[in-house]
């Protein structure tokens, strides 16, 4: 089954990064705001079907390796596509077109002005740093993407002041937080290359191995892992993510929350298990004594913190930064099974959480604000933007049929796997936290009456129908999940080297 | 010799730095920046990486701090005083520098010709990139084509820059509207008028400056140089006219809208390369199917990229400069 013409099928790797980097440009060029809109949408559609050619093509032939200008690796930089990374880009690369058709009334109501047009610029820009740190197998091009990324993303979130000025100090201190990371990141590879003299992931791990007992190999791998942990909020190094989420515009806040932690989250899996190797880390530096517990603990602190917001954005970004906290707890396990588990969160968490924060965009937009008061008797009079908010609730909770589900179910089999039962019951017991997050806005919305006099109508449906794709694939995976799990698991069979 | 002359060098960058973190004044601080980035431009010239000495020079040292003092304008040039300790930071940044001087006990000797970084890749970039790019110039051969994708990740950097200062500061011109902040008039020429010894030498300097621009851009095949300090540099001829000509001035021979073009345009340019050579049937970013014979293909796509960087590095700095410049207040 070939999407695409032989050349296209050819450079399939490169073209889905080229495609929105030549297009980001381009939007620039376009004044108008619904001509820059229809662009980036129609462009974001394209890298869907991209993604989805490759992900076709690694899952039928194995990795792709494709040589940038026509050098060979190390000398030049290599893309090196295998499922893990193929499943990342189709993830981001979905959620970016479901978004994309959502941005454009949301970003009209919350933007607005002469700023529009940027925005799609902007949101190309994070799409091209997002696609491209997931495909490049050379540590140093993974460097310069994550700028691009981090740099579109940091005006992305400050385009909210528009509505709340904090949006400002909220972008500041996640560029001073994102900046450290970065730079952290960059010194570690700069250590890494100073013993190996190469940049290439594959490469490193081939010169890495024998340079157990190298401590510039240990202060690089230091380096590289808070730089990463403070890129995806790894509690408690977190602290950036609530304010950044709580007053960034919906689309902005659904786009980030389900594509940018998750690459993030990607890379810590590659340099864990690709470059550094499972004997280095948890043979020799025993790394799930140091991240279980961290992890455990971030599912529960956030968590338990989420129950005592009342703005509902933000108990939801405290309820990512306990999701992350699950991600981590299943590779922490370094086992086929846990990886698994955390590769299959990346899918189901980003379409749970994308599909509720634009839940919450519609309620911005028809209450005009995303506190629990506002919520309060909308369960009548927004039924289907509420429904998607249960549905997309009870997938953070874990209930059977969602995908949150099949992602609990198999950090579950994963602890025990391990032997660990005291985890399996964390694990649940931390469900119940989000049983109760869930449940307040559940009572609030179904069980108090509407506000005197406040007449709310359905919100319209270029909000709903990209919600409901998000919010059906959470529920369609969570019935079926046959084939995300095939791709999971085999990702991760091939991940910690059983070939798959 | 160079081990006392590194010394010192080191020395000096230390003394800056511990300044820096005890100056209040952020006047003092920017021009402490500056030297600080000229010393490191220094180190890495004894290092013999004089194409990073020239970039260091050029945008740490030059344009970096023009920019930053084009901010102090916008706010207060001293630093609010707290007096709370910062115990936590300094513990984290003790702990940072304690872990980088645990790293170097694992390093290869200062210098020592058998480092790896000598060995694994550097060694076909020594004695192959005669025969397979073609340029004299090792670095320029690596930065624009063995790793080009690198480079054209960093203009998109750059791209994003821009657009981003562009967005952010557009942000106060919509309250502008509204009525609560006044948007400002184009600062003009103001009392630079009566300073005729500016006004002659910059008038001197400016041609000389774009010279000097257009010769790293398209010598950098050959010596320390390329699109990111041509770019840099012919800005800096710029700024200097609209510091000493008003900002107005400038402006007129510049208008936004041309800007705003040439900083999408050298982005696109690069990627259009690449593209090129994609349907001419190579990789992407495969210069060696553009001409004839492969080294003339380098040649060719290296030129057109360089072209594409100075592009867009000189109408982001630019429009940087002028953003900034343009909310100036009027100082009463």
């Amino acid at each position: 089954m070939t999407l695409f013409p032989a050349v296209v099928e050819a450079h399939l790797a490169v073209l889905l990064i080229v495609v929105p980097l030549i297009a980001a440009p381009l939007c620039s060029l376009l004044r108008r705001e619904s001509l820059a809109w229809i662009f980036a949408a129609a462009v974001s559609v394209v890298c869907l079907a991209l993604a989805v050619a490759i992900l076709g093509q690694v899952m039928a032939n194995g990795p792709i390796a494709y040589e940038m200008g026509g050098w060979a690796s190390p000398w030049g930089i290599e893309f090196r596509i295998d499922r893990l990374n193929a499943f990342v880009l189709v993830i981001v690369s979905a959620i970016a077109a479901v978004v994309m058709w959502y941005a454009h009334g949301s970003v009209r109501a919350e933007i607005g002005g002469d700023q529009q047009p940027h925005y799609y610029t902007l949101y190309l820009l994070c799409l091209t740093g997002l696609l491209g740190v997931t495909a490049t197998g050379d540590a140093f091009n993974l460097f310069v993407f994550l700028e691009i990324s981090s740099l579109s993303s940091y005006v992305l979130i400050s385009l909210g002041a528009g509505r709340d000025r904090r949006a400002l100090t909220a972008a500041f201190t996640y560029l001073v937080m994102g900046t450290i990371g970065a730079t952290f990141y960059v010194i570690g590879i700069g250590l890494l290359y100073m013993v190996t003299g190469t940049l290439n992931m594959a490469d490193l791990a081939v010169r890495l191995a024998p340079l157990a007992d190298n401590t510039t190999v240990l202060a690089g791998f230091a380096f590289i892992m808070v730089g990463l942990s403070l890129k995806l909020a790894l509690f408690p190094l977190h602290l950036w993510l609530p304010n950044a989420y709580t007053y960034a515009p919906s689309a902005v806040t659904a786009f980030l929350a389900a594509t940018a932690t998750k690459v993030a989250v990607y890379v810590l899996l590659r340099f864990l298990f690709t470059v550094f190797g499972t004997d280095y880390l948890f043979e020799e530096l025993t790394l799930n004594g140091f991240l279980l517990p961290l992890a455990v603990i971030a599912m529960f602190i956030p968590s338990l913190v989420a129950i005592f917001q009342t703005n509902i954005k933000r108990m939801l970004a405290y309820s990512s930064v306990a999701q992350l906290g699950y991600m981590v707890l299943g590779l922490s396990f370094a086992s086929i099974t846990g990886v698994t588990a955390t590769v299959i969160h990346l899918f189901n968490h980003a379409v749970t959480k994308g599909g509720l924060f634009m839940a919450l965009g519609a309620v911005l937009l028809r209450t005009g604000g995303v506190s629990l008061q506002n919520m309060a008797g909308l369960g009548r009079q927004m039924p289907l933007t509420m429904a998607a908010f249960v549905v997309g609730g009870f997938s953070l909770i874990g209930v059977p049929t969602t995908v949150g589900f099949i992602s609990k179910w198999y950090l579950i089999l994963a602890a025990l796997e391990d032997g660990r039962w005291p985890i399996a019951f964390l694990i649940l017991a931390s469900s119940l936290l989000a049983v109760i997050y869930i449940w307040r806005v559940v009572e609030v919305a179904y069980f108090q009456p509407a506000l005197e006099g406040r007449k709310i109508e359905e919100a319209p449906l270029s909000y709903l129908i990209p919600t409901w794709l998000l919010i059906g694939a959470s529920l369609y995976f969570g019935v079926d999940a046959t084939y995300t799990l095939e791709v999971a698991g085999s990702a991760a069979a091939h991940l910690m080297g059983n070939g798959g | 010799m160079t081990e006392a002359v590194n010394t010192l060098l080191l020395l000096f960058m230390c003394v800056t730095a511990l300044t820096i973190v005890r100056q209040h004044n952020l006047f003092a601080v920017v021009m402490l920046g500056s030297v600080f980035s000229l010393l490191s431009a220094g180190m890495f010239v004894l290092l013999d990486a004089v194409d990073v000495a020239f970039t260091e020079a050029a945008v740490g040292a030059g344009i970096s701090t023009i920019l930053m003092l084009g901010v102090l304008s916008l706010t207060n040039s001293r630093e609010r005083i707290t007096f709370s300790t910062p115990i936590f930071p300094i513990v984290l940044v003790m702990l940072a520098g304690s872990v980088l001087i645990f790293s170097a006990l694992g390093m290869p000797e200062f210098g020592a010709a058998d480092a790896p970084i000598h060995g694994h890749v550097a060694d076909r970039y020594i004695e192959k990139s005669g025969a397979e790019v073609g340029l004299p110039n090792i670095v320029t051969s690596i930065l624009a084509s063995y790793r080009g994708f690198d480079t054209l990740g960093e203009v998109t950097v750059i791209f994003t820059a821009g657009i981003g200062v562009m967005v952010l500061l557009g942000l106060r011109r919509r309250t502008a509207q509204d009525g609560s902040v006044e948007e400002l008039p184009l600062p003009g020429e103001g009392n630079m008028r009566h300073h005729s010894v500016l006004r002659v030498t910059a008038k001197l300097l400016i041609p000389f400056i774009m010279l000097f621009a257009l010769y790293v851009q398209f010598h950098g095949d050959f010596g320390p140089g390329g699109g990111f300090q041509a770019g840099v540099i012919f800005a800096a001829a710029f700024i200097l006219y609209g510091l000493v000509f008003g900002i107005k001035n400038a402006v007129a021979v510049v208008p936004e809208g041309v800007t705003r073009f040439l900083i999408a345009a050298g982005v696109l340019l690069y990627a259009g390369v690449g593209v090129a050579s994609l349907l001419m049937g190579g990789n992407y970013l495969d210069y060696s199917v553009l001409a004839h014979e492969p080294t003339h293909g380098q040649h060719l796509g290296i030129l057109l990229i360089e072209f594409g960087v100075g592009t867009t590095v000189a109408a982001v700095m630019i429009t940087l400069f002028f953003s900034f410049a343009r909310r100036t207040r009027k100082k009463t």
